[in-house]
């Protein structure tokens, strides 16, 4: 909402600048968010309010006019000029040489310098409101009001500040020049001058005239017309047009410009028809017929629907209520008598019209916030008083007013001691009785407890005690509220195991030397098919009104989108890059919330740093990735197993499933290089994705706790000799099955000279250790001998000679 | 009588001498191991002068054993200096010979660092823990009921403006049921009805716009909504609360503004605003010029909400706020574009 500052003194007197009322506004809840200053950059001395004493033809061209301006000065300067509206006796903007202003044809700022224009010396220029900066109009220049002061700074005259107010959608009283007013009497401690609406009627009355039938009281609940005749189509005055612009709204006729001006003045929308054109002489306000077609005022044909709501005459609708008026009633040059409507509809019912047909107006934003029926009458009265007056019309006696149910007036038993439950203070009642009246609230103290409070008609938001609890806090101010700390018992903590798990996880991940990224969550199918087996997409969710198609699924794993981040990075990067993501996954259920799982997704490509940090031509391998989730799962107190595998889009022979207290807590391996290349990435990248949820079970086992060892462990080194394919993992686990063995270690794996083809060695670290005793050289022999049986039956494994 | 020794027999003036000669004679710590052996040791010259002291006259016994005791503590703490001379002689050897370079760059290890937001979410939610706030988090993707309709957002409601939504390709009834989820403040419920009062929870999460992005806005963004319900707990709770988070985050010397504002499931409605800790409050480029930075919506529990819940809202009050992460890290780290923080740029996570 756009607040010319000087209109708003019209309505209250205003002791402080256009900052502090700002800030008082902005306090209270109307949030200001910046002041525009109009005329903040016209010379005082150059630009002045010139009145045009005479106009001539320019000797040496025919589209140029001489016009004798009194701006103020000892003598009149004659100037050039070239726009078709000048004309003689009128009030203009003049600006002498000298004058910093706005270049028509280029919108430069320039200085107006004397010139010889087609061999007629020029020193001045009659302003259009581009070459001001009022806005782009450059056609003729611009007339100011008849009486405005000659010679008085332009800066002053028409100058000011326009306060830009952030309006949240509980307050449609604050879209209005009159609720602003309010708020600011309220603020600093005047009162209100409400808008004259008294004017001279004709004797017959309008009732006779026209009637009003409300067929859907369930969404009108008042209609107000009122009938003025002969009136005249012509421009509005400018004292109203200069308000208009200032408000942001363009200047139309007079008939439309005093609708828009009563409009922004009390905030009640308002339409006027040309009553010729309404059959019957009948109003009927009802709900459209399926497939009932209206050609609305921006010339487009409308096809209705049945819950839209038109304003109709006995055969057809002449306008969509509420969103806009229909081509066909549009007051013109011929209309003779005018029908003002000033009605009141349901607000969900114009906002579901209004997005429906894809047509917010000013006056849609104001009705579907849900405005008061008591304003339909005011504002139908000041409407038509300005019709009279500015228009030259003549309204007839009374107006027609439909009101089926009327409002009763809100009435809240406010007690003494909500007020301090909910604000924290005990307030004088004096201090709330204030407050509340300087709203326009009434508001009755009834000791000991209780404030009988009445609420007004235009603050259709406010119902129950808290909201006046509300109203009294912002009018004394939050600042006068005191500042406590939380007392009372602290409420028993809530155990979040799976959120501290994902903590931990990315704690260790980050430790390790892995990246965090977080992507986004919705995300394209090009992307999900990339890394889905074929006909997954299909069974996926998708938001129905995607920003773009970059952003329409829901993703159901984590990696493409980290292999997308890791696409982007590796382009500009040598040596290792390792990223992970922890997020949410979203797993379609049928009818349901799809199922929310806690994913985290590794990716490492590139080579090992070398010892100066520089990238070395050690590529990484699938051991990196692995170490990487090793370290997360050590910190979960988790030991994984890794069991070769294959999953879709990763390498067969290269992959693993990870298991953990006997489930499957995700995967790793080498990203297939086909999956790869789709990413644009030209290097083996290797991948791994834990499902945390999966993970928790195994975490909450716990560990098991074993107790230090008395006694000293041996430690031996064996390198075995296996089949090329066998596990290692198996030979582990068989030497450390014997009952002596604390721990077995694979140190070295080698293939090649000294070994057979198809063999390979491995070479183990074991721990020996008893609880009971310190075991002797020849305990050691004798267990080492038993696991080279055990090795060699079962794995075929021998020991390297 | 030959059963006792004469003093002339025993010379220690002599014996003192060779020990001294001997010594200065030894320069490693073998040969002072071989000179103790020879004299300190079990069956060097000084211990057999003390073994003989027996066979000596009262008095002679007792001028001389005092003499050789003497004369054994000296030689005894002449070993051990000259012991530890050579210990200082071969560390200072040592370090000559081992000086290295120390201004070479250590051996390279990799540091991971957890992304901006990940910290800045941290960070908030510890400080509300610190205050006896439980974590809680709930799903993205809502139903209109937790999103909308038990925050007294109707289907119709002019606020619903405020929060362009994301809807799921799924209808029931003729409606989208299901959206990805546009604040944090579903939890407020979905906590509610679960838990009785006392309450004091923080919940943050990712929330979804359907909105353009431009430097300060982003369509994914990360809320931290905050909520205490009990009896006794009024604005005066919130803005204690609030100042002292303010505190916590953005340093003890900060101000905070409260001022009125709207969300339609609080009642009185808040707005928190710190003074800018960047210009001091004078005006900057970060504040808009203003001197104050918004950081935070709040309010009491709309009495309807709480009511719904099955608590007695003439007894029971309650506090919520939100705030976003990401505009918190813009303005910790003075950032200034917020799509950097999806965007996953490395050079830019690795500042943080
Ligand atoms: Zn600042």
């Amino acid at each position: 909402m756009r607040v010319s500052f000087k209109w708003l003194a019209e309505y209250v007197d205003i002791d402080l600048g256009p900052e502090e009322v700002g800030h008082r506004l902005t306090m209270a809840g109307l949030e200001m968010e910046r002041i525009e200053r109009v005329g903040g950059d016209w010379d005082e001395e150059f630009i002045t309010v010139g009145h045009v004493l005479s106009v001539d033809a320019h000797p040496n061209a025919d589209r140029l006019r001489l016009a004798t301006v009194d701006y103020g000065g000892d003598d009149p300067l004659t100037v050039a000029c070239g726009a078709p509206n000048v004309a003689v006796g009128q009030k203009i903007a003049f600006a002498r040489a000298g004058a910093r202003l706005i270049d028509g044809r280029s919108g430069k700022s320039a200085v107006l310098k004397p010139a010889k224009i087609r061999g007629v010396e020029s020193s001045g220029m009659v302003c259009s409101e581009k070459e001001l900066g009022l806005s782009g109009e450059h056609e003729g220049i611009l007339v100011l009001d008849a009486g405005a002061p000659v010679g008085a700074p332009l800066s002053q005259y028409l100058g000011g500040s326009i306060l830009d107010l952030d309006v949240t959608p509980n307050r449609p009283d604050w879209l209005s020049m009159l609720g602003v007013a309010r708020e600011v009497a309220a603020l600093t401690g005047t009162v209100v001058r409400e808008p004259e609406h008294t004017y001279e009627e004709l004797d017959d009355p309008a009732p006779a005239r026209v009637s009003v039938e409300i067929a859907d009281p369930d969404l009108c609940f008042r209609y107000v017309a009122s009938v003025i005749e002969g009136v005249k189509l012509g421009p509005s005055p400018s004292w109203m047009q200069e308000r208009l612009n200032a408000a942001g709204m363009r200047p139309i006729n007079n008939v439309v410009d005093i609708t828009n001006y009563v409009m922004l003045e009390v905030g009640q929308p308002l339409h006027a028809f040309d009553f010729s054109t309404v059959g019957g002489e009948k109003i009927i306000v009802r709900r459209a017929k399926e497939g009932e077609k209206l050609i609305t005022l921006d010339g487009e044909r409308r096809e209705l629907t049945a819950d839209m709501l038109v304003i109709a005459d006995e055969k057809k609708p002449v306008a969509l209520a509420g969103v806009m008026g229909g081509a066909e009633s549009e007051v013109t040059e011929e209309t003779q008598t005018i029908l003002l409507e000033s009605a009141t509809f349901h607000a969900p019912n114009i906002r579901r019209t209004a997005s429906h047909l894809k047509s917010r107006t000013e006056a849609s934003a104001r009705f579907e916030k849900g405005l008061s029926p008591e304003l339909a009458m005011v504002a139908a009265q000041r409407a038509t008083k300005l019709l009279v007056e500015l228009a030259g019309g003549r309204a007839l006696h009374g107006l027609v007013d439909n009101y089926p149910a009327p409002v009763k007036e809100i009435r809240i038993d406010v007690t003494r001691r909500r007020l301090e439950q909910v604000l924290g203070i005990d307030l004088p009642t004096s201090t709330v009785r204030e407050a509340l009246t300087s709203l326009g609230f009434g508001c009755k103290w009834e000791p000991p407890e209780h404030y009988q409070v009445r609420v007004p008609y235009w603050r259709t938001d406010v119902d129950i005690p808290d909201d006046i609890a509300e109203e009294v806090a912002r009018i004394v101010g939050y600042d006068q509220i005191p500042t406590k700390n939380l007392g009372g018992d602290i409420p028993p903590a809530i155990p979040q195991p799976l959120r501290d798990l994902r903590e931990r996880l990315r704690d260790a991940l980050a430790a390790a030397g892995m990246q965090e990224v977080i992507t986004y969550s919705l995300t394209t199918s090009e992307e999900l098919k990339r890394v889905l087996p074929e006909g997954q997409l299909e069974q996926l969710l998708r938001v129905v009104n995607p920003l773009s198609a970059e952003h329409e699924y829901l993703r159901p794993v984590l990696r493409g989108s980290v292999l997308k981040t890791l696409a982007a990075n590796v382009r500009q990067r040598e040596g290792e890059v390792a990223l992970f993501e922890a997020s949410r996954v979203y797993l379609p259920r049928s009818g349901e919330l799809p199922d929310e799982q806690e994913h985290i997704v590794g990716v490492v490509t590139g080579t090992r740093d070398d010892r100066w940090g520089r990238s070395s031509d050690e590529p990484v391998d699938f051991y990196d990735a692995k170490g990487y989730a090793q370290a997360a799962l050590q910190v979960a107190g988790v030991e994984g197993t890794f069991e070769a595998a294959e999953d879709f889009g990763l390498l067969p022979g290269r992959t693993a499933v990870v298991s953990a207290g006997g489930a499957r807590v995700g995967v790793i391996g080498q990203l297939h290089p086909s999956v790869a290349s789709s990413f644009g990435i030209d290097r083996d990248v290797y991948l791994f994705e834990l499902v945390v949820d999966d993970l928790l079970p195994a975490v909450q086992a716990g560990v098991a706790y074993a107790p230090l060892m008395r006694f000293p462990p041996v430690v031996q080194d064996i390198a075995l000799v296996v089949e090329s394919s066998q596990p290692a993992e198996d030979v582990r686990r068989l030497i450390e099955r014997h009952e002596l063995v604390l721990a077995a270690e694979v140190f070295d794996v080698y293939e090649g000279e000294g070994v057979p083809a198809d063999r390979k060695s491995l070479a183990f670290s074991v721990t020996y250790q008893s609880a009971e005793k310190t075991l002797t050289d020849k305990e050691v022999a004798r267990a080492q001998s038993e696991i080279l049986k055990r090795l060699s039956d079962e794995l075929n494994a021998e020991l390297r000679g | 009588m030959m059963r006792y020794m004469t003093a002339e027999t025993i010379n220690l003036e002599e014996l003192a001498a060779k020990a001294r000669a001997g010594l200065d004679a030894a320069t490693d710590e073998a040969a002072l191991e071989a000179w103790r052996v020879a004299h300190l040791g079990r069956k060097g010259t000084l211990t057999s002068v003390l073994r003989r002291l027996g066979s000596l006259e009262m008095e002679e016994r007792r001028r001389i054993g005092g003499e050789a005791n003497k004369l054994k503590a000296e030689l005894e703490a002449a070993l051990e200096e000259k012991l530890s001379d050579l210990h200082g002689q071969r560390i200072a050897a040592t370090i000559q010979e081992g000086q290295i370079d120390v201004t070479l760059p250590g051996r390279s290890k990799r540091v991971g660092r957890l992304h901006p937001i990940t910290q800045t979410l941290r960070q908030v939610v510890d400080i509300f823990v610190s205050l006896g706030f439980s974590v809680a988090e709930g799903p993205e993707v809502e139903t209109d009921y937790y999103n909308f309709e038990a925050l007294l957002l109707d289907r119709d409601h002019p606020a619903r403006d405020m929060q362009d939504t994301l809807y799921v390709d799924y209808v029931r009834d003729g409606v989208y049921p299901f959206m990805m989820r546009t604040h944090t403040s579903p939890n407020q419920v979905r906590f509610m009805e679960e838990h009785k009062p006392p309450i004091r929870v923080v919940v943050p999460g990712k929330c979804y716009r359907n909105e353009a992005t431009d430097p300060t806005h982003e369509w994914m963004i990360t809320q931290i909504e905050i909520l205490a319900v009990d009896e006794g707990i009024s604005l005066a709770d919130l803005k204690g609360t609030l100042f002292e988070f303010a505190k916590r985050m953005f340093g003890q010397e900060r101000k905070v503004r409260f001022r009125c504002d709207y969300f339609p499931y609080v009642e009185p409605g808040v707005d928190m605003a710190i003074d800018c800790f960047l210009c001091g409050g004078r005006g900057c480029r970060t504040c808009h010029r203003e001197g104050w930075i918004e950081i935070m919506g709040a309010g009491m529990v709309h009495p309807k909400i709480l009511a719904n819940m099955g608590y007695d809202a003439d007894r029971v009050t309650g506090f919520a706020a939100g705030m976003g992460a990401e505009r918190i890290a813009l303005l910790l780290h003075g950032i200034e574009d917020i799509r950097r923080f999806y965007q996953n740029d490395l050079r830019f996570l690795e500042q943080f």
